[in-house]
């Protein structure tokens, strides 16, 4: 499409395909529709692809998806067309969006379409109302390439191609008035609902192929709303009521378990907390003192064995039984020990050195804990066999293992920890933002960015490196103890560097460096993605791991601040490409951040 | 025990003045090489006291040893009659602060972080007190920013408070270099060569800033290379010559010091230091640098 005389062809018209704007305008608010139309139709002949896509008049499965983009395709176009209400959809007037959008539809269509033709054998499973919405999602992404690209006109030329530029975009948006602080509330409340809801239905979804199609939607549909601008806008109302938003945001959370009708999934919600909540940890270790810990799951492992030692386990050594509050202060207690035991040592060491040291110890915890077995060591982890049997525990005597019912809800056992759990993140987000913006998170990020000058400027290195590695070790603590509890059993071999499942340490750190380091929401977003997408995918299997390191190669080489950028990290990165607010503004906008 | 800048004290008479810095018989080795040999030099309230000598005279290893960084083989430091401990963070609490030859800012922090960043030995706050946020916290808080912007007003640059620190042009990140450093309520200031690469303008303001800081009641120590800026300056000039402290007075006596012209200039003299010497001596530095911050390119 994009030819050698695309140079001399943009300096006039600076589209990909010659059309006139309003053609193409047209072209995908129709094809938009046109889609979201065709999803009504039956796209295969038997029910043997799951979702059923043989019903005409009802979209089923993944024509849901294909559905949602061609809607908000057309609605994105409508709003490029300049409907008056819609203007606010596109404050950044991108057309990247609507690219985004367009390719997106075409994207889930052909992919539910190809997944029908592999799995059923052949083309010839496609109905005449497949044919007719894989041709009907090129329409618009057509429309789409024949808008102008923005950006300096030549400037980009030189440099690559017009599509290029499309995925290079960033945009740029004047500092609006803000809106009264009820509507900000509203949008805050809104957009954590859909949030919400993409949440329970990517964790509900029952097959392979719809979760890869929800992927494809969800990322299109993410990458049109940054290049719309409207994420940037988001974080700027958030920035405005951050109470209200960490208060939604967790009300949100505690939703989550109401909206699940059984354990099968609650289950994995739970998992994906307690790695969230390790990688969150992580990040005061990693993210703000700069230490690059490469053993970290080892202290999830100390809080979930001592929460086990403490639980009455008939396989425990010790025979005591505490109450919950005092297993998990145990927990954290014991593994910010280990912690200090540990990095009282190695925290002398710099950068590749820490790590590799780390990394030695981690591996230490679990091979010990594998040998306390009675044979090779004194009995107290029970060896390879671990502590199993682990008893439920009660919260303010609510047993945990046991279903309740609230308010016509039923909660199973997995709902009841998903709420402990929740409590503990909460504690955890609280810990790290605060502690982060404060005295002792200056220094953490001074020691980070220039040990020497930190030291200079009285900062006692060593000490506050401990303490960022204690903390880290005791908030991972509190983690295991859930862990201990929901699992029934502890075993050494989770808590090992690098395994198929997370959390393990290889995993931490991605989630962390993919979420954003040195953020909050960054390390969540990032665990539940590497939690979730193995999970889901399990047809991939033995090419799990190849296509995480592809998805991180591309991550580093697009966004290597990750998904969530921290304000800091996101002038590191992109400084040449964004212009230098004036002071004013930027003074403005800090004093309604802080 | 530490002057602050809001106190207004007028500069005194240098003969006057008690001593503050005090350095004797301070000698430095790496292995074989003597860096810095048997120097003494002293620092009284109010002075403005210069430090010259052709490069790997052994200045910024003196520096070094001044603030902790290098312990002294031999030799003591002390500041207001007790000897320094050997730790850097120590010696900054003890009331002395410096800046870095080639800039050291937090570059990704911003312009009024750096500054709280140095305020950190007048600040007490810990762990638990910033986790709970009571009143007590608040205060101290409300008071660092408060002191820090008065630290960035006085140095000229609270308008860009908020910058990040990388993207300061370099007169002003060697501004904010000083700003930090006097956030810790400095007795004594070290500056080392706080005019490299400035031009004629920014050099001359240098020289305000330093004189302004010497009027707020810290007495100064600044190494440089730049002579007129130098003996405009200060008070006394010592100049070191292969470690060793060749000369010490008024600028007027060391500028008319045979000894000196010659170290800088090259004419031939008995025990002239050779560039083979000269190298060494930079070696070693380099390698007693790149030792004590060995991941700080990564």
């Amino acid at each position: 499409m994009t030819t050698t005389t695309e140079t001399t062809r943009s300096a006039v018209h600076r589209a990909i395909l010659p059309i006139p704007i309003t053609t193409a305008r047209a072209l995908i608010i129709i094809g938009g529709a046109l889609t979201a139309a065709s999803a009504f139709l039956s796209w295969t002949w038997t029910s043997a692809f799951p979702g059923d896509l043989t019903v005409d008049g009802y979209p089923g499965g993944l024509q849901w998806l294909t559905f949602a983009a061609g809607v908000l395709t057309a609605v994105f176009g409508l709003a490029g067309h300049g409907i008056r209400g819609l203007r606010r959809l596109n404050p950044a007037g991108s057309s990247s969006a609507e690219l985004l959008l367009a390719v997106g539809g075409l994207a889930v269509t052909w992919f539910t379409l190809g997944a029908i033709s592999v799995e059923l054998g052949g083309l010839v499973n496609l109905t005449v109302g497949g044919w007719i919405a894989g041709i009907a999602a090129l329409v618009p992404v057509a429309g789409a390439l024949g808008l102008p690209i923005e950006g300096e006109p030549g400037s980009a030329t030189s440099r690559g191609s017009a599509l290029w530029r499309h995925i290079k975009n960033h945009p740029s948006i004047k500092p609006t008035r803000p809106l009264p602080a009820y509507a900000e509330i509203l949008i805050i409340a809104a957009v954590l609902a859909v949030g919400l809801g993409l949440f329970t239905y990517g964790i509900d979804t029952g097959y392979g192929e719809l979760f890869v199609g929800f992927l494809i939607t969800v990322v299109f549909g993410a990458w049109a709303l940054y290049s719309a601008g409207l994420t940037d806008q988001l974080s700027a109302i958030t920035a405005r009521h951050r109470s209200v938003t960490a208060i939604g945001a967790f009300a949100a959370a505690a939703a989550f378990p109401f909206t699940q009708s059984s354990d099968q999934y609650t289950s994995i919600g739970v998992n994906v907390l307690i790695f969230a909540t390790v990688a969150l940890g992580l990040n005061i270790v990693v993210g703000l003192a700069g230490l690059l810990d490469l053993g970290y799951v080892a202290f999830l492992g100390v809080g979930a064995y001592t929460a086990a030692l403490v639980s009455g386990a008939a396989t425990s050594s010790l025979h005591i039984v505490f109450p919950w509050w005092a297993a998990a202060l145990t927990g954290a207690v014991a593994s910010m020990v280990f912690g200090l035991l540990i990095g009282a040592p190695t925290l002398r060491l710099r950068g590749d050195y820490l790590a590799i040291v780390t990394l030695g110890f981690g591996e230490i915890f679990r091979i010990a804990v594998s040998n306390f077995d009675g044979v090779t060591g004194p009995n107290v982890t029970g060896g390879p066999n671990g502590i199993p049997n682990i008893p439920d525990i009660s919260v303010f005597g609510i047993d945990l293992g046991k279903s309740h019912s609230l308010g016509g809800f039923t909660l199973g056992r997995f709902s009841n920890y998903f709420l402990l759990m929740l409590l503990f993140t909460a504690i955890v987000v609280l810990v790290f933002t605060r502690a982060s913006d404060s005295r002792i998170g200056r220094a953490w990020i001074a020691i980070r960015e220039d040990e020497t000058a930190a030291l200079a400027m009285g900062i006692n290195g060593f000490r506050f490196k401990l303490l960022a590695f204690a903390l880290g070790a005791g908030l991972a603590g509190l983690a295991g103890m859930v862990q201990a509890h929901m699992a029934f059993s502890v075993v050494p071999d989770p808590y090992q560097f690098a395994g198929s499942v997370p959390p393990n340490s290889a995993f931490l750190l991605a989630a962390v460096v993919l979420g954003g380091m040195g953020t909050v929401s960054g390390p969540l977003v990032g665990a539940a993605l590497l939690y979730l997408i193995p999970a889901k995918l399990q047809f991939l299997n033995d090419y799990q791991l190849l296509a995480f390191g592809v998805a991180l190669i591309l991550l580093m080489r697009f966004r290597p601040e990750g998904l969530i950028a921290s304000r800091r990290r996101q002038l590191e990165f992109h400084e040449a490409e964004q212009p230098i607010l004036q002071t004013t503004e930027e003074a403005g906008l800090t004093k309604a951040k802080a | 025990m530490t002057t602050t800048l809001t106190e207004n004290s007028t500069a005194p008479e240098p003969a006057a003045s008690t001593t503050l810095l005090e350095a004797k018989g301070v000698i430095m080795r790496f292995g074989g090489l003597t860096a810095v040999r048997n120097v003494d030099l002293t620092v009284g309230s109010g002075e403005i006291v210069g430090l010259i000598g052709p490069n790997g005279a052994g200045k910024t290893t003196f520096f070094n040893c001044l603030t902790g960084l290098y312990v002294p083989t031999e030799g003591q430091v002390t500041y207001k009659g007790t000897v320094l401990p050997p730790k850097p963070y120590k010696v900054t609490q003890a009331g002395i602060s410096r800046t870095f030859q080639n800039i050291r800012l937090f570059s990704n922090m911003t312009v009024l972080e750096n500054v709280l960043v140095g305020r950190h030995t007048r600040t007490k706050e810990g762990l638990i007190s910033a986790l709970l946020r009571g009143p007590g916290y608040r205060r101290a808080e409300a008071e660092a920013r408060t002191r820090a912007m008065e630290i960035l007003d006085f140095v000229g640059l609270a308008a860009k408070a908020d910058r990040l620190s990388r993207n300061l042009p370099y007169g002003e990140q060697r501004k904010l270099e000083i700003a930090r450093a006097l956030a810790g309520d400095p007795g004594v200031l070290l500056l080392d060569e706080p005019t490299a690469g400035m031009n004629p303008q920014e050099t001359r303001a240098t020289q305000e800033l330093v004189f302004a800081i010497r009027d707020q009641g810290i007495a100064v120590l600044v190494i440089e290379h730049d002579m007129r800026f130098i003996f405009s300056l200060c008070d006394r000039v010592a100049c070191l010559v292969q470690g060793e402290k060749l000369v010490e007075g008024t600028p007027a006596v060391v500028q008319s010091d045979e000894r000196v012209i010659s170290a800088y200039l090259g004419t031939p003299y008995d025990g002239a230091p050779g560039s083979e010497e000269v190298a060494e001596v930079q070696a070693a530095e380099a390698a007693a640098d790149g030792a004590t911050s060995e991941e700080e390119d990564r």
